[in-house]
């Protein structure tokens, strides 16, 4: 049984991943314009790399032909030449990934801590003025576009304050002594696109371990916990809180997808050299290749992250397990 | 019961309770200020303020003659919000519209004829809820051009997965109810039971869904437009954050420029939000209490 | 000594519409070894009084006045710190509906050994062969005790929880509704397996249903319970054969009897009275037919009818008038 799904689970994101990849290609090549027109009308591509693209994509071809040579060059890792970056779109992505990858998983871990502890105090306390106000929390960050609330944080934290740097990844023109000279300058610019990150997930993240956890203290197996002369923290820890971690980790994964959307905003504005200002410069520029192969990695690693988190789910849950 | 009778109890029902309910009304309120500011805006405010300024009144902090201070071309601050509005609201609620036909029309006809085209139906709506929006917004609307109703589209098409999966739920069960069987069984035809008897009866949860798509709406459009994918004709308060974060004006410290927008999206949002929290808790009873 | 002794027990519940008199001065008591069954119709408060016992009330429930002697030493008085180590260890609690009383992402058996555990400061591994023990004893193998709860049957989640409600061999057990969700076979089953169980290891157990028919089997002693108070109490004997209240002659009745003459069960008409305005007199009236009219101006008091058989009605049978 268990098997079964797994297999279906497995079919169903590889059928997906197939979607994303014909989506892209239908994307660039049916609606208005051809790929080579719409390179045209960007001024930084020479007509030596619009040569190499007809070459490539075979676009004077017919079209069974040029979907073959996509998904050929596609497993060759073949991206194709970013126009603006004069560099084949898979090293300018290469790149950038490891930034983003430090940021957004510092982010998540900052956010899940951070989220849990709230919703359990505001569930533990439900319907005092510390429930209302995670309430409140939850609600205005939901409402609130991710590259403004950004924006605030850089103007009152680097422009006032003077705490941290308004951008980048590293001082320009700084050297550095030692290596820890240098660590702690990352981590000083860091630190503003990682707590913006956060604060984005963390009232999602509160609202629903209050709500989850709310109705798991009104479970029976809770008083049968207290009837067992248990005290509150250990029946919290061992029977509260793995009940309501399992709704979590479906959150997570389903949040994925809006969390690449706030990593473009937030590396937009803090200028840091990720996947999402990549998207970002690479949008700016007419960058066509580039916003394709950026947009198919984030697309493809949504999809397998989601797969990760089902299987992960079904083996918590001893109940799925059947 | 007839369907009518029970539509018409269901709506007195549902306004009885949002009066009593702090979270709509306050949503509704603000709501309703925003939507008067944008029809009444050339009223309001005289929009000549809105040509180019003097170079002395670039970036000017608010005084008596401009409440709001000036922006980076000497505009007046608060007639650009003005403005604004009728843009932002204008594109949020037509995306939202769009939104809705599609999720409506794919959420009724996979509930109502279910097996195949169901499960095709709903792999493709799962499609859409998995691949990351703003990436997916980002391409198509650099694709196609930046126009504004380039950005009404691109939001409309990329936002109706999750109504598209209430709407099936909920057909699935009215379906079962007495009077869509009865009709059923008295030879109607499809068109006609979806349109008459399902769609009137989705409406009520639909509408919930619609305040919620809403709020989605106008969040994307101020990110596509500060992303720089907006229409430059037409300046929504996403292009006046854009313009605020562009010339520097955000860090050089004018305060005046980049939070009154950031306001107005937040207070718009958080409306739509509250009322589409409230609209759920007072049509689904089972979150009651929560 | 005697193992329980509850005297003028008061439970109250503050509502957000008033206060709410769930058990309102009920005294009863318990030998070692003996079986109570408390019955009554729903909202009578015969949950809330066995719960009391243990204080496990909810956040609104409060013991208001009254005693409860387990061994002599009073638990309404102790505070929530000494009465933790009370729970399980002397008085646990068999609760209704074990589907939902089980934590369903935690192991049997680790359920069972947690609380030995926490009660008998022993190892882990006495506390594992512990809880194979006592899953044997209620005819669950012990291997079992690594499944998740929803890996059980119904009646094998039952078992489980008796088999946790006795892992620390408490000196009471509290069994609410153990049986109700139950097919009658595996009802039968368990309830013998109860029987045996309480008489091997001399505990107290409180019975807690709304089936009359299954205490006559199971019982030594029975408390009628309505409106919050103990209207009939005596032993099986006195309850069935000289019945004294109207209300339990009603709650006969209700049920079928297959010894006696054919007849069809009668309901009983008129509904519980509502405990947040109780009228004076005797709560009871209104549905009465014995009723005069002393009844809805003085409440009656408990009277010794028999040897251990006490009766609050003005009219009881065997007692005679009021004076």
């Amino acid at each position: 049984m268990k098997k079964r799904s797994l297999i279906q689970k497995s079919i169903y994101a590889v059928i997906t991943i197939f979607a994303v990849l014909v989506f892209n290609y239908l994307l660039f090549r049916v609606l208005p314009g051809d790929p080579l027109s719409m390179m045209m009308r960007n001024p930084k591509a020479t007509p030596e790399m619009i040569e190499g693209m007809r070459q490539l994509f075979g676009l004077d071809q017919p079209w069974y032909v040029q979907l073959y040579l996509y998904f050929k060059n596609l497993l060759a890792g073949d991206l194709g030449m970013s126009f603006y970056f004069k560099q084949p779109v898979s090293s300018v992505i290469g790149a950038r990934i490891m930034p983003t990858i430090i940021m957004v998983g510092l982010a998540e871990v900052v956010a899940i801590f951070a989220g849990i502890i709230i919703g359990l105090i505001a569930a533990w306390k439900r319907g005092t003025r510390i429930d209302v106000a995670t309430l409140g929390f939850s609600l205005v960050t939901y409402s609130m576009p991710t590259f403004w609330l950004g924006m605030v944080i850089v103007v009152v934290f680097s422009v006032n304050l003077h705490l941290f740097p308004t951008s980048g990844i590293l001082t320009p023109g700084m050297t550095y002594q030692t290596t820890g000279a240098m660590v702690a300058d990352y981590i000083r610019h860091l630190i503003l696109p990682t707590l913006t990150m956060s604060i984005v997930l963390i009232g999602e993240y509160a609202l629903t371990m209050r709500n989850t956890l709310t109705d798991v203290l009104s479970e029976d197996y809770i008083t049968t916990a207290k009837a067992k002369g248990f005290d509150n923290k250990y029946i919290l820890r061992k029977h509260a809180l793995p009940n309501a971690m399992l709704p979590m980790v479906t959150l997570i994964a389903i949040n994925l997808g809006l969390v690449v959307g706030g990593t473009v905003q937030v590396e937009t504005v803090f200028s840091w050299p990720g996947l999402g200002s990549l998207m970002y410069e690479a949008l700016r520029a007419r960058d066509y290749p580039l916003l394709q192969g950026v947009f198919l990695l984030v697309t493809v690693s949504v999809v397998v992250a989601n797969f990760i988190a089902d299987i992960t789910y079904s083996y918590i849950d001893p109940r799925v397990k059947e | 019961m007839h369907y009518k009778e029970f539509r018409y109890r269901k709506l007195k029902e549902f306004f009885r309770a949002v009066k009593n309910n702090k979270m709509a009304l306050f949503g509704s309120v603000t709501l309703m200020f925003f939507l008067l500011v944008a029809v009444f805006g050339p009223i309001l405010m005289p929009f000549s303020t809105l040509d180019f300024g003097n170079v002395e009144d670039i970036l000017l902090p608010p005084s008596g003659d401009h409440l709001l201070g000036t922006d980076d071309m000497g505009r007046d601050i608060l007639a650009n919000l003005i403005s604004g509005s009728r843009i932002s609201l204008l594109i949020g609620i037509m995306a939202t519209l769009i939104s809705m036909i599609i999720g409506c029309v794919i959420g009724i006809v996979s509930g109502y004829f279910g097996k195949r085209i169901d499960q095709l139906l709903m792999r493709f709506t799962d499609f859409f809820l998995v691949i990351p929006w703003l990436p997916l917004m980002m391409v198509l609307a650099a694709v196609l051009g930046t126009n504004i109703w380039n950005i009404i589209f691109v939001i409309g098409i990329t936002s109706w997965a999750g109504t598209a999966r209430i709407v099936r739920a909920q057909t699935l069960s009215v379906k079962e109810r007495q009077f869509v069987e009865r009709t059923i069984s008295l030879g109607a035809g499809s068109k006609h039971i979806m349109l008459h008897h399902i769609l009137p009866n989705v409406f009520p949860l639909v509408f919930a869904n619609t305040v919620l798509v809403a709020s989605i709406a106008i969040v994307s459009e101020t990110t596509l437009s500060f992303l720089g994918l907006g229409d430059p004709s037409q300046a929504s308060w996403g292009m006046m954050l854009h313009y605020a974060f562009e010339s520097g004006a955000a860090s050089a410290g004018a305060y005046w420029y980049y939070l009154p927008p950031g306001f107005c999206v937040v207070a718009v949002v958080l409306s739509f939000t509250l009322m589409g929290y409230a609209f759920d808790e007072i049509l689904n009873p089972k979150l009651k209490g929560r | 000594m005697k193992l329980l002794e509850v005297e003028n027990l008061n439970t109250y519940f503050n509502t957000s519409k008033g206060q709410l008199k769930a058990v309102n001065g009920v005294s009863f008591d318990l030998e070692y070894g003996e079986a109570l069954g408390m019955v009554g119709e729903s909202g009578c408060g015969k949950t809330t009084c066995a719960l009391s016992i243990a204080k496990l009330l909810p956040k609104e429930g409060e013991i208001t006045g009254g005693r409860i002697l387990l061994e002599g030493v009073d638990l309404a008085s102790m505070p929530e710190s000494e009465i933790r180590k009370k729970r399980w260890k002397d008085v646990s609690v068999i609760f209704q509906g074990a589907m939902n009383a089980l934590n369903p992402v935690m192991k049997v058996g680790d359920q069972i050994s947690e609380a030995i555990v926490l009660h008998e400061k022993g190892s882990k591994e006495a506390a594992k062969r512990r809880t194979g023990e006592i899953l044997e004893l209620v005819e669950i193998p012990a291997a079992r005790g690594s499944n998740y709860p929803h890996e059980f049957s119904g009646g094998m989640k039952q078992r489980a929880m008796i088999a946790m409600a006795l892992a620390c061999n408490p000196k009471i057990v509290i069994g609410d509704e153990p049986t109700t969700a139950l097919d009658v076979m595996v009802q039968a089953q368990i309830l013998n397996l109860l029987e045996k169980i309480r008489k091997e290891f001399k505990m107290g157990f409180i019975l807690i249903t709304h089936d009359l028919s299954i205490l006559g089997e199971t019982c030594d002693k029975i408390a009628v319970m309505y409106a919050g108070k103990i209207v009939e109490l005596g032993t099986v004997e006195d309850i069935f054969e000289r019945t004294a209240h109207p209300y339990t002659q009603r709650l006969i009745a209700c049920f079928p009897n297959i010894r006696g003459e054919k007849r069809i069960p009668e309901g009983i008409s008129g509904s519980p009275p509502n405990m947040l305005a109780l009228a004076p007199g005797c709560s009871f009236a209104p549905r009465c037919d014995r009723k005069q009219a002393c009844c809805e101006t003085l409440e009656p008091v408990g009277k010794q009818i028999g040897e251990k058989h006490f009766a609050a009605c003005h009219f009881a049978l065997g007692g005679g008038a009021i004076e």
